[in-house]
């Protein structure tokens, strides 16, 4: 008994020894636990752009482990100077540009005049999309320009409590009018993709400017020109970054992460601002700036002379496959 | 009057998250929502610090410059606050927050955001102090009442410190001072970046 005991004893001995060589407390040693722990100082100098101070969280919401993002100062400063400034060349810089063309160039005529003779443009279908996609886009344009700069221009006339109940609509209603306005998108694409691929008559087109600027000169083109080309890619390509961007922010669980929210709003904001300028360009065109144009997506119907002088090639291709009046203005029969 | 601040000495946070529980319980703060946190930083390894954060109440705080509706304001005692009247539940506040304090209960469209909920420093929202209306939207007012925020007043180590920043920023940097080391004043350099003098 007493052997096996001094044995135990031993081996007790051997145990204790192992673990003093072999804990890692021989490292410890050189480590002091207080003065070389995490400094705030070193862990903000050591961050990059856009990055932030993180760590581990015992509540399940992986967001809250984000201790410190010094970059929230940077989106607050985006919003508050850099978006404005954005935000003002483009509407502001587009609506004097637009003013400046109408007192130079005037109202584009219909130079032959009216003819009487109507030709199809945009199937009822065509126009049902443009205008659900187009009435979508200007309540969203007016939410989204409530949102950056209502409290600047809005607020002060109606006071706080009405401004933020009319906001809580707005945003209610660009949340909501996002999918029609999607789905309106990618009808646009699919009916109008065929006629909106880039082709040579484009570059003939832009080289004379369009015909915008000399009266009564009028670069042959086909369905579309290459400014409405223009506009249509415009559109596709804008409504798809704030389709994407949009998404983000109406699903913000979705990347679950402040630093891809804060670069989608950037894109989201920036990319309405540049939208809404082009389309102020497109509805002045499309309305005030042209005579006859606003039939093609009123009615659906233009003038004959109007579609000869914008759409020459166009109105060739019609009248060949027997779908619009031939030269003399006369309706072609269709076959029974 | 004083400008009131959080401050928490990391060098002391022993991670019990009692902080977290107690503002929970103190403003029956809704479920999925914490006001306040405590994140650990290098977790397990040598030198790793916990840190208490929650809203800072930032000088030109962030949130309220950013938010479309201005439902924020600050109080005489530097206590950043909001109107859940007024909040629309945009989000804008959470990107721009350096400290991931503004949270939403997720009953907005689509279940995204609703009004927005962060820390008050316990001093409650816009309505008359210590109302039922206040206590229902924004939690307790102890503020109203001569006490401190209930996170700091009954933290077991003291790490986490609040009252008049000039004040607890003299204890904190006595106490690095007698100790020899000290991980920094977390949050303050962002926070209070644009006021030099705190």
């Amino acid at each position: 008994m007493p052997s096996s005991l001094s044995h135990l004893r031993a081996l007790c001995a051997a145990i204790a020894l192992l673990f003093v060589f072999a804990h890692p407390a021989a490292a410890q040693l050189t480590f002091k636990p207080t003065a070389e722990a995490v400094q705030e100082d070193k862990l903000l100098n050591a961050l990059k752009e856009g990055d932030k101070i993180t760590g581990r969280v015992s509540i399940p919401d992986t967001m809250a482990s984000s201790l410190i993002q010094p970059a929230g100062r940077d989106w607050r400063d985006f919003q508050r100077s850099t978006l404005p400034i954005i935000g003002g060349i483009a509407i502001l810089g587009m609506l004097a540009l637009l003013a400046i063309f109408l007192m130079v160039r005037g109202r584009i005529r219909v130079d032959h005049g009216f003819s009487g003779t109507k030709i199809l443009r945009f199937a009822s279908f065509e126009r049902f999309t443009h205008w659900l996609t187009a009435s979508c886009f200007i309540v969203l344009a007016l939410s989204g320009l409530n949102i950056s700069f209502g409290r600047i221009l809005i607020m002060p006339l109606f006071g706080a409590q009405a401004f933020a109940t009319m906001s809580g609509w707005a945003k209610i209603a660009h949340d909501y009018l996002a999918f029609p306005f999607m789905l309106g998108l990618a009808i646009m694409f699919l009916i109008w993709i065929k006629d909106n691929i880039p082709g040579k008559l484009d570059w003939q087109w832009l080289k004379q400017g369009g015909g915008i600027l000399a009266n009564g000169k009028h670069p042959p083109a086909k369905r579309f020109n290459a400014g409405q080309k223009g506009i249509f890619w415009i559109v596709i390509i804008g409504g798809t970054l704030m389709s994407v961007s949009g998404w983000y922010m109406l699903f913000p669980y979705l990347p679950g992460n402040v630093t891809a929210l804060q670069f989608w709003t950037v894109i989201h904001a920036v990319i309405a601002m540049l939208f809404i300028a082009a389309m102020l360009a497109h509805i002045y065109i499309g309305s005030v700036g042209m005579e006859g144009a606003f039939d093609a997506m009123g009615t659906g119907e233009v003038d004959l002379n109007w579609a000869k002088e914008h759409h020459a090639l166009w109105v060739a291709e019609e009248q060949a496959k027997g779908r619009a009046p031939s030269k003399d203005g006369t309706h072609a029969v269709p076959a029974e | 009057m004083a400008r009131v601040k959080f401050l928490c000495d990391a060098d002391r946070c022993i991670e019990c998250n009692a902080c977290v529980t107690a503002c929970k319980n103190e403003h029956e703060v809704p479920w999925g929502i914490n006001r306040r946190r405590v994140v650990t930083i290098n977790d397990g390894k040598p030198g790793e610090r916990s840190v208490s954060m929650a809203c800072m109440h930032c000088t030109d705080a962030p949130c309220a410059a950013v938010c479309p509706v201005s439902c924020f304001y600050t109080t005489a005692d530097g206590v950043v606050l909001h109107s859940k009247d007024l909040c629309i539940g945009c989000g804008y506040c959470f990107y721009a927050c350096p400290f991931g304090a503004p949270q939403y209960p997720k009953v907005g469209n689509f279940g995204s955001r609703g009004k927005m909920d962060k820390c008050t420093y316990c001093a409650g929202g816009p309505e008359a102090d210590s109302s039922p209306a206040e206590y229902a939207k924004y939690g307790a007012n102890r503020l109203a009442e001569g006490k401190l925020p209930i996170c700091a007043e009954m933290c077991s180590t003291k790490s986490l410190l609040a009252g008049d920043g000039a004040i607890i920023a003299e204890i904190y940097k006595e106490r690095v001072m007698k100790r020899g080391y000290g991980s920094g004043m977390w949050g303050w350099k962002t926070a209070y970046a644009d006021s030099p003098t705190g």
